[in-house]
C-alpha cells in the first residue's frame, strides 16, 4: 500500500509540472459546460436536475480519458525507465496500481473541478442533492472503468498514438455494447446469454440508471469488476511485454 | 571470500534468439567484477536477469542466498542497479528523482535526507540538484544514475556501461567512486571500453555469443594471447640474419619474426614457447652476438587482443 502510494505521487508530481494537466481539466470543464448549456439546453429544460450534465460524461470520457492512460506505460517503455522503475523493490501489481491510481486522482480532479455547475444549479433552484452527489460518485466509477482499460491498451504498445486509438476503440465498445448498434450484430448468431452479457457489460445502460439517481450496488460492483479486470490485464501484460 | 553473486546456468531466450545461454559464475564480497563483449553478446541481458527486471527462461540468480525469481522484492532491496542509458524520469529535478527512489527504497524523513545528501556528495551532484534531469548533460544524467543505485547503500552493485559516453576526467571520478566502494560491496561493471577492465575491476569475463568464454584477472586473459611476453628487439636492417640466427637459438623462444618499420628499422619478434620467460636469454644472447640495437621491450599484449581473439573478431596480432 506504501508503495503504491509512493508511485502514484510521483506520477501526479509528472501530470503537475508540465502544463497538460491544467490543459486538460480546463478543456474537460468547458466542453461539460458547452455541451451542458448549448446541446442539453440546460436552462429551457426548467429542471433543477444536473442530467443532462451528466449524461454527456460517457461521450466526454471517451475522448479524454484515453488521453490520460495513453502515457501511462507507453512512455515508461519508450523512455527506458520502465527498468529503473520495475528494478525498485515493488511489485508489478504496486507499479500497476500506483500510475492507475494517479490517473484516476487526476480524473477526480478534474470532475471536482466541474463544481460550479452544481453551485449555479443550488442557485436558480431546488435540486436533489443526493441524486447528485450519487452521479459524481457513478461518474467517477465510470471514468475509473474507461482508464483501467486504457492503462492495459498503454501496456500493449510504446506508441502512445496507437495506445490512444486502441483505448478509445474498446472504450467505445463497452460504451455501446448495450445499443441495437452493437447488439443487433450478435444476435443472429451469438447465444441469448452471451447476447444478455454483452448487454449488461454497457457502460452507458449502466451509467444511464445512475444519471437519473438510481445507482444501485450491483453498478458500482460492475465498475470496480471492470477495474479489477482490466488492471489485472494491465500486470500481466507489463510483465510479458516489458523487455521488448 | 562471502559470495555474493550467484549465477548457475542462467539463461534467457527471447522467442528462438538464445539470449543468454548457461552462464554461471560467482561474485563475492570486495570483488569488481568487469563484464566484457561485444555487443549484442548477451552482457544487459544478463544483468537484467540478476536484477529483477527480465525472468530467466531457465537456470538461477542468487543474490546473498536469495533466489531472483522467488524473493523478487528482497532481492531487488538489495541491489543497486543502474541501467543502460541511466533512463531516469525527466520531468522530475533531481532532488525529487533522488527522494522518490529514497522512498521506495525504505528511507523517509530524516534519514532519507541524510542518505540523498551523501550520495549527492559523493557523486558530486551539488550544482545540478534543482534542475530537471532532461537539461543535464549526459555526463551528469550518468552521474544522477549512479546517485540512485548507492542510495541505500546495497550490498550488491549492478553497473551497466557506467562511463559510457562520459568524458575522461568523468571516467576517471566514476572508477575512483568504484574503487572505494568496492572493499564493502560487490560490484558488476559491464564496458566494452578494455582500459576500464585493467583501471577499475578484480576480474573480468568475457561474454560472446551468450556464453562465458573467459573468467579470469586481466593477468590471466592477457596470458591467453600467443603474443603475451614475446619479446621485440629493434635492429638495422643489415643485422637482421645475424640477430635472429642468434635469438632462435635462445632457450625457449619458440618461433622468430620480422617486421619492417616505417621508420626503416627492422622490428623482430620473439615468441615464447608455452609459458617461458625469454628475457634474460635474450639479452645475453645479444650482448654475446655484439648485436646493436634501438629497442628491446617486452609485449604484454592488451585486452583488446584478448577480447578480439575470444570472441572471434579476427586477427590477435598486434
Amino acid at each position: 500500500m506504501r508503495n503504491i502510494w509512493i508511485i502514484a505521487k510521483r506520477e501526479l508530481y509528472g501530470y503537475f509540472t508540465t502544463p497538460m494537466a491544467f490543459i486538460f481539466i480546463a478543456i474537460f470543464v468547458a466542453l461539460t459546460g458547452a455541451f451542458t448549456f448549448y446541446i442539453g439546453r440546460f436552462f429551457d429544460r426548467g429542471q433543477a436536475s444536473l442530467e443532462t450534465f451528466f449524461s454527456f460524461h460517457p461521450w466526454l470520457y471517451l475522448l479524454l480519458v484515453p488521453a490520460v492512460a495513453m502515457r501511462l506505460w507507453s512512455e515508461e517503455r519508450k523512455s527506458g525507465t520502465i527498468e529503473q522503475l520495475l528494478t525498485l523493490p515493488i511489485t508489478t501489481a504496486d507499479a500497476v496500481l500506483g500510475k492507475f491510481a494517479a490517473a484516476w486522482l487526476f480524473c477526480g480532479i478534474a470532475l471536482i473541478s466541474t463544481f460550479p455547475i452544481w453551485i449555479t444549479l443550488t442557485y436558480l433552484g431546488d435540486p436533489d442533492h443526493g441524486v447528485i452527489g450519487l452521479s459524481y460518485v457513478g461518474s467517477f466509477l465510470m471514468a475509473g472503468a474507461f482508464l483501467s482499460i486504457g492503462a492495459c491498451m498503454s501496456a500493449l504498445t510504446r506508441n502512445q498514438i496507437i495506445a490512444f486509438i486502441a483505448a478509445a476503440a474498446v472504450c467505445f465498445v463497452f460504451t455501446m455494447s448495450g445499443l441495437d448498434l452493437v447488439l443487433n450484430f450478435f444476435r443472429g448468431w451469438a447465444p441469448t446469454f452471451l447476447v444478455d452479457v454483452i448487454a449488461a457489460s454497457s457502460f452507458l445502460v449502466r451509467f444511464e440508471s445512475v444519471t437519473r439517481g438510481v445507482m444501485e450496488f450491483r453498478d458500482i460492483i460492475f465498475f470496480l469488476s471492470m477495474m479489477a479486470f482490466w488492471l489485472f490485464a494491465t500486470t500481466v501484460t507489463v510483465d510479458a511485454k516489458k523487455a521488448a | 571470500m562471502e559470495t555474493m553473486v550467484e549465477l548457475d546456468q542462467l539463461s534467457k531466450h527471447f522467442g528462438p534468439f538464445v539470449a543468454v545461454d548457461g552462464i554461471s559464475l560467482k561474485v563475492g564480497k570486495g570483488e569488481v567484477l568487469g563484464f566484457l563483449g561485444p555487443n549484442g553478446a548477451g552482457k544487459s541481458t544478463t544483468m537484467r536477469m540478476v536484477a529483477g527486471f527480465l525472468t530467466p527462461t531457465s537456470g538461477t540468480a542468487k543474490v546473498c542466498g536469495h533466489d531472483v525469481e522467488a524473493e523478487p522484492v528482497l532481492v531487488k532491496s538489495l541491489i543497486g542497479y543502474m541501467a543502460e542509458g541511466s533512463p531516469a524520469y525527466e520531468d522530475m529535478t533531481v532532488r525529487a528523482f533522488l527522494k522518490f527512489i529514497a522512498e521506495v527504497r525504505g528511507l523517509s524523513g530524516q534519514a532519507a535526507a541524510i542518505r540523498i545528501e551523501e550520495a549527492v556528495a559523493k557523486i558530486k551532484l551539488e550544482a545540478v540538484i534543482d534542475r530537471s534531469i532532461e537539461v543535464l548533460s549526459k555526463g551528469y544524467k550518468r552521474r544522477v544514475g549512479m546517485a540512485q543505485a548507492i542510495i541505500h547503500d546495497p550490498p550488491v552493485l549492478i553497473l551497466d556501461e557506467p562511463t559510457d559516453g562520459l568524458d575522461p576526467n568523468q571516467k576517471h571520478h566514476v572508477r575512483t567512486l568504484i574503487e572505494e566502494m568496492a572493499a564493502e560491496k560487490a560490484i558488476i561493471v559491464s564496458t566494452h571500453i578494455l582500459e576500464e577492465v585493467e583501471a577499475v575491476c578484480t576480474r573480468a569475463v568475457v561474454i560472446g555469443n551468450g556464453k562465458l568464454l573467459a573468467d579470469g584477472t586481466s593477468e590471466d586473459l592477457l596470458a591467453t594471447l600467443p603474443e603475451h611476453d614475446a619479446i621485440y628487439v629493434v635492429v638495422k636492417p643489415e643485422a637482421v640474419d645475424a640477430a635472429k640466427s642468434k635469438l632462435q637459438a635462445v632457450n625457449g623462444v619458440g618461433h622468430v619474426t620480422h617486421t619492417q618499420r616505417a621508420d626503416g628499422a627492422v622490428q623482430i619478434e620473439c615468441m615464447p614457447s608455452e609459458g617461458a620467460q625469454i628475457i634474460d636469454g635474450i639479452n645475453s644472447a645479444l650482448r654475446e652476438g655484439a648485436i646493436t640495437t634501438s629497442e628491446v621491450y617486452k609485449h604484454r599484449g592488451d585486452l583488446d587482443a584478448v577480447f578480439r581473439q575470444i570472441t572471434g573478431g579476427g586477427s590477435t596480432h598486434a
